[in-house]
């Protein structure tokens, strides 16, 4: 009766919150010893799916098969029973912890530490020998890459003995090369046996590393389909539910004169670190530089600098007149008035205030302009709202409801509100961070839409982005950044990744160490 | 100074650290698993009340130990379900907590006494006596080290060498046993805990429930060993020194050890004035040497040690996300 060729088989499977149906009817079935891609846009409701399978919510009805065997799964202990281990997104770990400690933290053998401890450094070595999976078991997670941060994490599902994997958009955080150990130690442990559910928004991912894919859309399964048998153009659709372009569509860049012009532009934070050790580029009217480079190389802090966050030195004209560097006029708000407009890399940190409604984020950084105001003492607060639902409705932003708080949108629905106030104020420069992370694929597209109609009506585009495809298909010039300096520059039409790759872990094109 | 009166200052330091050390560690094992407590100074002032009056009306200074520490834990579990269950402001709960216990304690001492909130002196086996350590008597003629264990060391009531023993018990709780992994892991990252397969919230309301323990026996010996008797607000701020002994500590015990100790070493020098003044020379005010451990603990607050980190989640309620 079990049928144990599969290790997960999902029958039926729904799940409301309130009025929303979250999951409807989902069927699937994970064959044993294969890694299986689950995407679908951002609410698409696979986190729910998986959270139901790790015993953090409880399905409304439908059932589920271990192994061929019905389970109930009340609670994570029952997951971890069951064989299920989670890499989450957001690590769980305990970061003041050592290495050691966060993979037995729930797993002791007994009331004492000693004996699990030494227990789990000898298993962690075995581990590290079949896997590639090496880390310093005494190291604190603090110190640790995020990349070895993960490993811990993978670690912590295999000590718990875990055949079942399921990990969460696990290369949102990653470097290419990471991302390329992640995925050789998955199909490590594939070829051993485990069943792995790889959960990602990323195509390419799926393309490279998945036996079979299941596509998910508005809380419903669409397809499951053989990843050797479709294509990325196949599974977007699937995915959005209508034909969407995957290559951004420009035309040749029609450069005017130079816009910006930058030279030996230094920050110092506040630790009396340099960041950004000497800078030097123009960008012209009608181009976009795109800025590629692994994260934390200063690319942060040259944004910073040009946007009026962070005080820097060097010298930095825009049109022909001196920005200041440090005192009066380097603050944010000259620059917006100079006709720059910046949409930061973080936006829920710096581009919204997550409880703030939509209305009165886009009045942000804008909110003396003449028309929002009714007269010396009062804001026009009705002329802002409809501002803002003209501004969504031109932006598409679901759902177009003004007084709705910034984080009752989705992670793409918020980027589009930040990217809409800025870019609707007619810039001359645009410096835009991250315009895509954590969007799903149908607001990916428009955005970059917009990126591209800016530039082709003259203006000037400063992009930074750890994502290079973003960068090589929006760019008509790239620099690579590494340790606060440009490696080089390059023509993406000549470059390729590899050339950029070593460029961006400090080497230049010819392969030297810089 | 003559060695004498050194020795004398000493001995009241270790009296006086006392409270404050128990208060100090019950802090500790809340504020390790995420749950800040203001409210010890409530916790111990009820303990006080509590434990003077049982123990004067049944006579018998363990029955009111006993009371001290239950009426502390119903104050804690009050806290607990303030914080964990209904995921309430801490600091808001804390506070609360205090000024109940400020009114009440007088309260219910004047209904049951009529002795203006104040309980009656207590004596005989209603109170702890200090007892005289092993020896103490005999080894006294050896120099130096003979009167500092007979004035010093020995001597104390039970209650102290509780305390002492609780500092090496603590920290072998917290970093040897599973419990201690765990505690420590619920408040840097409760999410950790949850997911792996934990129960949060039983972890938490177990630190709660030893912190109500600790404040009780810190209310208990302030009430029945080092005074004979609860008066009204008794505890004087003891609640919020600890607090500060624990930042300066940061959160480990043996470091609380010797901040309370320091703390203690200042309370006991605001009652000689005369000894400060011969070392100085100068004749200071008593009541700004009163002020002194309301200072230091000022200073510590305001982050002149140094810097203390706590523990991650503290202050934080624990909402499971997806």
């Amino acid at each position: 009766m079990a049928d144990a060729r599969y290790a997960i088989e999902l029958k039926g499977i729904s799940k409301a919150f309130g009025p929303v149906q979250a999951n409807k009817d989902i069927h699937i079935a994970v064959p044993k010893g294969t890694i299986h891609g689950i995407i679908g846009e951002n609410g698409a409701g696979k986190s729910t799916l998986m959270s139901i399978l790790y015993g953090f919510y409880r399905a409304d009805s439908g059932e589920i098969l271990i192994n061929g065997q019905p389970t109930t799964i009340p609670d994570s202990q029952s997951a971890i029973r069951a064989g299920i281990g989670m890499v989450f997104q957001h690590f769980k770990l305990v970061q003041n912890f050592t290495v050691l400690e966060n993979v037995v933290l729930g797993a002791e053998e007994g009331a004492l530490l000693a004996g699990s401890l030494s227990k789990a450094r000898k298993v962690l070595t075995d581990l590290a020998r079949e896997y590639e999976l090496d880390v310093d078991p005494d190291a604190v997670i603090e110190d640790l890459s995020v990349g070895h941060q993960q490993r811990v994490e993978i670690l912590k599902a295999l000590y718990r003995q875990a055949d079942i994997l399921i990990l969460d958009e696990p290369t949102g955080v990653l470097t290419p090369a990471e991302a390329d150990h992640l995925f050789r130690i998955l199909k490590g442990l594939r070829d051993q046996g485990k069943t792995i559910i790889l959960i990602t928004h990323k195509l390419r991912e799926i393309m490279e590393t998945t036996d079979n894919v299941s596509v998910m859309r508005r809380g419903t399964m669409v397809g499951t389909v053989k990843t050797a048998e479709t294509s990325p153009e196949q599974l977007a659709e699937l995915m959005v539910g209508r034909k969407v372009l995957l290559e951004v569509e420009k035309k040749p860049a029609m450069l005017g004169r130079t816009v910006l012009k930058v030279e030996d532009l230094r920050v110092v934070d506040e630790h009396g670190v340099e960041r950004l050790k000497g800078v030097s580029f123009e960008i012209r009217a009608g181009e976009i530089l795109g800025i590629a480079g692994v994260a934390g190389n200063g690319q942060s802090e040259l944004l910073e600098a040009l946007g009026g966050i962070a005080r820097a030195t060097g010298k930095v004209t825009l049109k022909g007149a001196d920005l200041p560097l440090s005192g009066k006029g380097s603050d944010a708000r000259s620059r917006r008035a100079a006709g720059i407009a910046h949409v930061p890399e973080d936006r829920q940190a710096l581009g919204l205030i997550m409880d703030f409604t939509a209305w009165e984020n886009v009045a942000f950084g804008y909110h003396d302009a003449p028309e929002y105001q009714k007269n010396a003492l009062f804001m026009d607060n009705d002329a802002l709202r409809a501002d803002t639902e003209k501004k969504m409705a031109t932006f598409d932003v679901r759902p177009p409801i003004p007084t709705l708080a910034a984080k009752s949108f989705s992670g793409g629905n918020q980027q589009k509100i930040v990217v809409a106030r800025e870019i609707e104020r007619n810039p001359d420069l645009l410096l835009i961070g991250q315009p895509t992370r954590g969007v799903d694929i149908g607001a990916i597209e428009f955005i970059h839409k917009q990126i591209v109609s800016l530039r082709d009506q003259g203006k000037a585009i400063l992009l930074v982005s750890v994502e290079l495809d973003e960068i090589r298909s929006l760019s008509d010039r790239i620099a690579v950044m590494f340790d606060g300096r440009i490696m080089g520059f390059r023509d993406p039409e000549t470059t390729d990744e590899r050339d950029l790759g070593l460029m961006m872990a400090g080497m230049t094109g010819k392969g030297e160490a810089a | 100074m003559d060695y004498a009166t050194l020795l004398q200052i000493l001995d009241s330091t270790i009296r006086l650290a006392t409270p404050l050390l128990f208060a100090c560690l019950a802090g500790l094992y809340s504020e390790r698993a995420g749950i800040f407590d203001i409210g010890l100074e409530g916790k111990m002032l009820m303990a006080a009340m509590s434990s003077a009056s049982v123990a004067f009306l049944t006579g018998s200074v363990w029955a009111g130990l006993m009371a001290g520490i239950l009426a502390s834990m119903l104050m804690a579990g009050i806290h607990g379900i303030a914080s964990i269950t209904f995921r309430g402001n801490q600091l808001i709960s804390g506070v609360a907590l205090n000024f109940v216990a400020s009114g009440i304690t007088v309260l219910v001492a004047q209904r049951l006494f009529g002795q203006g909130g104040r309980t009656p002196p207590l004596e005989g086996e209603a109170r702890f006596h200090p007892i005289t350590l092993p020896f103490a008597e005999e080894l006294q003629s050896v120099p130096i080290l003979g009167p500092l264990y007979h004035e010093v060391i020995s001597g104390h009531s039970l209650l102290v060498y509780v305390a002492v023993l609780t500092v090496p018990l603590t920290w072998w709780i917290l970093f040897r046993t599973r419990f201690g992994l765990r505690l420590r892991a619920v408040g840097e990252n409760p999410a950790a805990v949850d997911t792996a397969g934990i129960s949060v919230k039983g972890l938490r309301f177990a630190a709660v429930a030893i912190t109500g323990i600790l404040c009780g026996l810190a209310g208990a010996y302030m009430a029945t060993a080092l005074q004979a008797g609860f008066g009204r607000e008794m505890t004087a701020g003891r609640g919020y020194i600890a607090l500060a002994a624990l930042i300066f500590a940061k959160w480990r015990p043996v470091a609380a050890l010797w901040a309370c100790l320091l703390f203690g070493f200042f309370q006991a020098l605001a009652l000689r004035p005369d000894v400060v003044e011969a070392v100085v020379q100068v004749k200071i005010p008593v009541p700004f040497l009163d002020a002194l451990p309301y200072v230091l603990t000022v200073l510590v607050l305001a982050g002149f040690v140094g810097k203390a980190i706590p523990p991650r989640a503290g202050g934080e309620p624990y909402v499971k996300e997806r």
